[in-house]
């Protein structure tokens, strides 16, 4: 049960957010600013994959397409229509919604396996868009000088904080926003019958739920997300290219939501903030840290497939347990 | 008319050589019911392979194809024994999860050892050959010739050996097939052995043509599944159809319509067809 979940952990996400909140007290370096606003940036991209391979049981490979569609969203309607980015923001989510319904349309008359290479091609396909359409994204060379949030500046400096202070406060409200509903939806009838969609897709219809039409509604949710965090991520970087919206980023955010916990709603908080912040360690590496990271996710889908927030709470079910006994 | 024949015999060769990596794909998926996503990575194994065994060790072309083919095989029947074998009754989308992370370990371990550069195979047969206007290149002919040699060999072992009978019979009804006694854990191995040495023989023809890089597995990977959800998952004769039918969809596309987009194609008719027959166009199973 999801909302009872989240009730019994409040005060842990309390804390949570509340030392996450108190670290610009610290008047930290803007390294330290810009690893807390990637790792809440892959977070929110790691709910959203999670809606649909954690709750749903789908995997969906084009999960950075839509990221990316977010950020070009916002960095095209800001620096060519002369958009506020308060306005370009939710229409990206909007946008991103809207292909994702289009997209689910297509790819959930497959099933299965079939669902996740089609999702995969239409990933390439973004990406391959993105890149080659110059003029609209401006191909390869990218997208340059988007201006940060209207007011987000001249706000951040009455706090007494850097613009930087200022993004990281803005990705922690939007994370905020994005446990609160993910925590809603799971422990709605909808995400109740997601799980039974996960079980097993035909006693779900059996027990008249509407799989075609809850499986699209997921898929928008997971879209969503992924604009949302894409839009976000327009502004504070302030440069876009193709690269960020291919398989590896897709790669990267399904690494990160199966070490936390696949199906749980800490697993991608704690996913992204381990392996960012391992990354950054392996940074020397560069291209080579996935000699680490393949074998690694080998090992957890093999060995620990609910990921770090799966082991917990074996653990403490069994501590439990031994205490009854 | 020229332009149209040398297209027909260009798309020929391109056909071949994804029937070739499509139907390692296609029989795994028959046996183990896993998309291997590391499909690509295989391939792209076996061009990395067969270039090292040409420079490195001066072996002639055909010999450097069989190497290629021998290692690229036990390494993907050491990848079914250690991964594919253990996650047999997981969730499908661990087996799926796993493969991801085996194609971008290869990519990353391919870029480690032979460096991003682009590497070039020199053409094991060089000239031309002028048929009324028509250019046919040796390595072309050699690729169609090679690789309808090694679809009547598969074909062969499919359907007249024993061994080859166990692989139909477990892609038919792996329950049945364990019931008459087919070892079943052996069987998945040597699918993934035989996908494993198709793919490398088809990435060692064409790569005379084209350049090596570490991501040319991730295109081809796109390709031959588009390929056999063409051709319906799991079918032998779907793969061969499905991959002439992108080949050709390519080439006159890329052809007559634009050359920048070639790849898309592929993937425009597998939106459609998937629109329209999400089974595939010759459905075999579920």
């Amino acid at each position: 049960m999801g909302a009872p979940r989240l009730r019994r952990g409040l005060w842990g996400w309390v804390a949570v957010f509340a030392l996450a909140a108190a670290v610009p007290l610290l008047k930290p370096t803007g390294y330290v600013y810009d690893i807390g606003i990637n790792v809440m940036l892959y977070s929110v991209l790691a709910y959203g994959m999670n809606v649909l391979l954690g709750y749903t049981g789908q995997l969906p490979l084009a999960h950075a397409g839509f990221y990316g569609i977010g950020a070009y969203a916002v960095g095209l309607l800001t620096l060519k229509q002369g958009w506020s980015f308060w306005a370009a923001w939710p229409a990206a989510v909007l946008l991103c919604m809207a292909l994702g319904y289009l997209l689910g349309l297509v790819a959930f008359r497959t099933r299965g396996d079939a669902f996740s290479i089609f999702t995969l091609g239409v990933g390439v396909i973004i990406t391959s868009v993105i890149n080659k359409w110059d003029a609209l994204t401006g191909g390869n060379e990218g997208l340059n000088g988007i201006n940060p949030p209207q007011g987000l500046e001249a706000l951040s400096r009455s706090l007494g904080l850097t613009l930087n202070g200022g993004f990281y406060y803005l990705a922690l409200l939007t994370l905020l926003l994005t446990v609160v509903l993910v925590a809603r939806l799971r422990g709605s009838v909808f995400g109740r019958s997601l799980l039974a969609i996960r079980g097993s897709e035909d006693l779900a219809r059996s027990a008249g739920v509407n799989v075609f039409a809850h499986k699209l509604r997921a898929m928008m949710f997971s879209t969503g997300l992924a604009g949302l965090a894409g839009g976000l991520y327009a502004g504070y970087a302030g440069f876009l290219g193709a690269a960020f919206t291919g398989p590896l980023t897709t790669f990267t955010v399904l690494l990160h939501l199966l070490v936390g916990g696949l199906g749980s709603l800490a697993g991608p908080l704690v996913g992204p903030a381990l392996m960012y912040g391992l990354a950054q360690g392996l940074r020397g590496l560069e291209d080579y840290q996935y000699i680490v990271f393949g074998p690694l996710l080998v090992l957890i889908v093999m060995f620990a497939p609910q990921g770090l927030v799966g082991l917990w709470e074996r653990w403490r079910a069994r501590r439990q347990g031994g205490g009854h006994a | 008319m020229t332009t149209f024949l040398q297209q027909l015999f260009n798309a020929l060769s391109l056909g071949g050589v994804y029937a070739l990596v499509a139907l390692g794909l296609t029989l795994v998926y028959g046996v183990m019911r896993v998309p291997n996503f590391a499909h690509g990575g295989l391939y792209m194994l076996g061009a990395y392979f067969t270039y090292e065994a040409l420079t490195r060790f001066g072996l002639p072309y055909l010999p450097a194809l069989l190497v290629a083919a021998l290692l690229v095989a036990l390494l993907a029947a050491l990848m079914e024994r250690v991964i594919f074998y253990p996650l047999r009754d997981a969730p499908h989308v661990h087996p799926m999860i796993a493969a991801l992370g085996v194609l971008f370990f290869l990519e990353a371990a391919v870029q480690l050892y032979w460096g991003a550069d682009f590497k070039q195979i020199p053409e094991p047969l060089p000239g031309i050959l002028n048929v009324g206007g028509v250019v046919l290149t040796w390595q072309r002919l050699l690729v169609i010739a090679a690789s309808v040699l090694a679809m009547l060999g598969l074909n062969f072992f499919l359907k007249r050996t024993l061994t080859g009978a166990t692989i139909e019979a477990m892609s038919q009804n792996r329950e049945g097939a364990r019931l008459v006694g087919i070892d079943t854990g052996r069987v998945g191995m040597l699918t993934f052995a035989l996908s494993g040495a198709l793919a490398a023989v088809g990435a060692a023809l064409i790569a005379p043509t084209q350049a090596l890089t570490p991501a040319m597995g991730e295109v081809m990977n796109l390709k031959v599944f588009a390929i056999i959800i063409l051709g319906g998952m799991g079918s032998v004769p779907g793969a061969i159809v499905g991959a002439f039918l992108l080949a050709f969809a390519e080439v006159f596309g890329g052809a007559y319509v634009s050359f920048d987009f070639a790849d898309v194609i592929g993937f425009a008719v597998l939106v459609l067809v998937l629109a329209l027959r999400p089974q595939g166009l010759f459905r075999k199973g579920t």
